[in-house]
């Protein structure tokens, strides 16, 4: 290490070039990588502050902190602007973007000027959200159901509606750039079977990009059309059916839980192999199950309408479809804990995180197969269990999975290490956070509390309470990670070309990488998680507390 | 300390000639497959798009047939079958202009495109006449839209206005995001003609055509399926 810190820095795709053209000009997907982490935190921390009015407010059973009005554009705004403009691009814009091209030892993307070309839409789309929001916002819930949406909502819902379509094709964009990637870049020798986890989940996301989205964004224009023009498509007044804007929206809006999903069960397979120093039990089963979730995740959507006024016959065809859903997601946790069997366990930040998200993401897809029960569902539908149960797949999955990720690559990404202790601490904190937020609203909504108001009868106010209160120390827990991660670009101790021992192409360059990758492109010859190979990393890291 | 001038020699060596490839491939074999894998799952997102106003149109057309039936029938079949014609033959034309930038017949191409061009100019306009004939009868939706006409045409069939303004509705979608796409088309035409003309495209290096064509093929192939649907619902005399 001493000698690192004594030689000057190498050339790398950081310090290649500088000033604001080399950044908002680049084509370098490691630096779009970058943009896109400053961009959605930008939107996180946004979306973020709406769900702490949400839960001032519910603090108590009176509605005395906002209006009724100003409630349903806050939960409205949360929803759209941490699903489109935080989930949906976090994990693969960030991380994806950051690492496919080196997990299969390309250069680049295959198409690197659309790759900035689906940054500059995100940014258009996010600017026209923000002065949406702050122009007086939306309040017809992130789902904009008709004809409320259409025909009664006095907001600005055209506004929204065109932010989210043009953020749908900077995701389409993406998607499209990764599976052309995966096909066409990959290295000589790194065949399909040898490709890391992470590249098959993210192939898997990008399929649901590239099926699910195009049928938001033709919905989204209905609603618009209808909104502008009074088509009447969508209004059952003058003979539309809003049950079709429904199937179209969820067409989308249920694989797209799988979008946010996947990329955390990919960085999930690189984290606990690389802190057990074992291959992936049943490689292939973690890798087709990620192709089964994008398959049956467009089977599923009208589990979502099942109190809407579907028949019961396709109520009982759709609900035994999402049962099996679970197989693909069993068979993940199943093998990551086989994974872990007698593997030699390290706990670092990144697998603190790993652990949360096992934990948390099974609690949220046991709660999905209540949910997938029609008379369970009917009892619970729009209350609170929803609410619970959706956000520990996409708080307690999707966001510990991109924390653990981002934790876990950040050497790689900033050339940096984060401290270590601060990182356990953040990670505890969040995961005590979590569930205090959302356990008791399990509860909650098993005991009737229904979503989307912002008052309530006062026997449910302890558990409002406990809820409010988890959700400030998980904002503690949230704010941590970007100030210590901003400490260490500059303090932070040097990282080395693998500080973990981590097998892939991404570990055998250099921390930042050169901005093409690899000085010399590298030709394959052993097979994925090949860690019986790879020595332990050096003591420093691995006990450093 | 700094390797990178000679990191960058590596990797210049490992770059094989021609301007046309990017650096970050390997050889033009690989740029060309991953622009028409590329190019392929764009249009598969396409048929997704279009896919959600042809299952609106599907359920519509079910359930209010009668209304679907007469607005179809107050569509003007003679232009509307000129317009189908006069896209294949822009599709002829660029499947033609691929194989001259293939051989080489640069002079064959630039004909072509300009060709291509005309046909999709055309379409515009002859699409544009009708859209003026249907603004004239009233039936765009919205405030002024009107189905008086269609109810006096065709006492024998119950027709609910509101009903009618749906096949309308999905008239306008359908064909205006189609008409958009074919802007968008002859706009990349453009370019391709203006590159041609400098002498840009040849056997080494047509990708750019074949793909613009492929483009262009798909936004025939939606025609070719929206001209059946919207305007041959029933054209046999009513009894």
């Amino acid at each position: 290490m001493a000698t690192a810190v004594i030689t000057p820095e190498r050339e790398n795709y950081l310090n290649q070039e500088y000033g604001i053209k080399s950044w908002l000009l680049t084509v370098d997907h490691k630096r779009i990588a970058l943009l896109y982490l400053v961009s959605i935190t930008f939107f996180f921390f946004i979306g973020g502050f709406f769900a702490l009015l949400i839960r001032l407010e519910l603090l108590t059973p009176a509605g005395d902190l906002v209006q009724a009005d100003t409630y349903n554009k806050l939960f409205t705004m949360h929803g759209q602007v941490m699903i489109f403009f935080f989930l949906i691009p976090s994990i693969p814009a960030v991380l994806g973007n950051f690492l496919v091209p080196l997990m299969i030892g390309a250069k680049d993307l295959a198409f690197p000027r659309i790759n900035l070309l689906s940054w500059y839409l995100y940014i258009i789309a996010g600017v026209l959200m923000l002065h949406c929001i702050c122009t007086g916002g939306v309040d017809t819930g992130w789902t904009f159901y008709t004809p409320f949406s259409t025909a009664f909502s006095n907001t600005k819902v055209v506004e929204a509606g065109v932010a989210i379509f043009i953020a749908g094709f900077s995701s389409i964009l993406t998607g499209l750039n990764f599976v052309v990637t995966i096909h066409r870049m990959r290295a000589p020798g790194m065949t399909w079977s040898r490709l890391p986890l992470f590249i098959w989940a993210h192939y898997a996301t990008s399929i649901i990009q590239l099926l699910g989205t195009p049928v938001l964004a033709i919905t989204l224009l209905l609603v618009v059309f209808e909104r502008l023009f009074h088509l009447g498509i969508f209004d059952p007044t003058r003979g539309g059916d809003p049950l079709l804007f429904q199937h179209l929206f969820w067409f989308y809006s249920h694989p797209a839980v799988y979008i946010m999903i996947l990329p955390a069960m990919a960085v999930e397979s690189e984290v606990v192999a690389c802190f057990t120093r074992k291959r992936i039990f049943g490689y292939h089963f973690v890798a087709m199950s990620s192709i089964a979730i994008a398959v049956f995740g467009f089977l599923v959507w009208a589990h979502h309408m099942f109190v809407a006024g579907i028949s019961l016959y396709s109520a009982l065809i759709f609900s035994a479809l999402s049962y099996l859903v679970a197989v693909p997601s069993a068979i993940k946790v199943f093998n990551w804990t086989a994974t872990m069997y007698k593997g030699s366990i390290t706990f670092t930040t990144p697998m603190l995180y790993a652990f949360g998200f096992i934990g948390l993401f099974t609690m949220g897809g046991l709660t999905g197969l209540f949910l997938a029960a029609l008379g369970i569902d009917v009892h619970v539908t729009d209350t609170y269990f929803i609410i619970a149960h959706f956000h520990y797949i996409m708080v307690g999955g999707a966001v510990m999975g991109y924390l653990g990720g981002l934790h876990f690559w950040w050497p790689k990404i900033s050339g940096r290490m984060y401290p270590e202790w601060l990182g356990k601490f953040a990670a505890l904190i969040v995961f005590l956070g979590f569930n205090l937020t959302f356990f008791p609203q399990f509860i909650l909504g098993y005991m009737g509390m229904p979503r989307r108001y912002w008052q309530y009868p006062p026997e449910f106010q302890v558990l409002n309470v406990l809820s409010t209160a988890g959700s400030t120390i998980l904002a503690v827990g949230y704010v941590l990670p970007m100030v210590y991660f901003l400490w260490s670009m500059r303090y932070g101790k040097i990282a080395d070309d693998n500080p973990w021992g981590a097998a892939g192409l991404e570990w055998q360059t250099t921390s930042p990488p050169p901005t093409f990758n690899f000085d010399v492109p590298p030709v394959v010859t052993w097979e994925a998680y090949n860690y019986d190979q790879i020595p332990a990393p050096a003591e420093e890291v691995s006990v450093e507390r | 300390m700094s390797d990178s001038p000679a990191a960058l020699e590596r990797h210049d060596q490992h770059r094989p000639h021609g301007p046309e490839l990017l650096h970050h491939f390997s050889s033009a074999q690989q740029q060309r497959d991953a622009a028409s894998l590329g190019m392929w799952l764009f249009l598969g997102t396409e048929i997704m798009f279009f896919g959600g106003m042809f299952l609106a149109y599907l359920i519509y057309r079910l359930w209010y047939f009668n209304e679907f039936a007469a607005g179809s029938r107050s569509l003007d079949i003679t232009l509307g079958t000129v317009n189908t014609i006069v896209l294949i033959c822009s599709s002829l034309t660029v499947a033609l202009g691929v194989r001259a930038a293939q051989m080489g017949k640069r002079k064959l191409l630039v004909i072509l495109l300009l060709l291509t061009l005309i046909f999709g100019l055309a379409f515009l306009g002859i699409k544009g006449v009708e859209w003026y004939a249907k603004y004239k009868e009233h039936h765009i939706p919205g405030a002024s839209f009107d189905a008086g006409d269609l109810i006096r045409d065709y006492p024998q069939i119950h027709i609910d206005p509101a009903h009618a303004q749906i096949y309308f509705s999905l008239y306008f979608a359908m064909t205006g995001l189609h008409a958009l796409h074919m802007i968008i088309g002859v706009g990349l035409f453009t370019y391709l003609l203006y590159h041609s003309m400098k002498g840009r495209y040849g056997p080494e290096y047509y990708t750019p055509i074949e793909m613009g064509g492929l483009y262009w093929h798909f936004v025939d192939v939606v025609w070719i399926y929206l001209f059946p649907l919207l305007y041959l619902i029933d054209r046999k005399p009513l009894g």
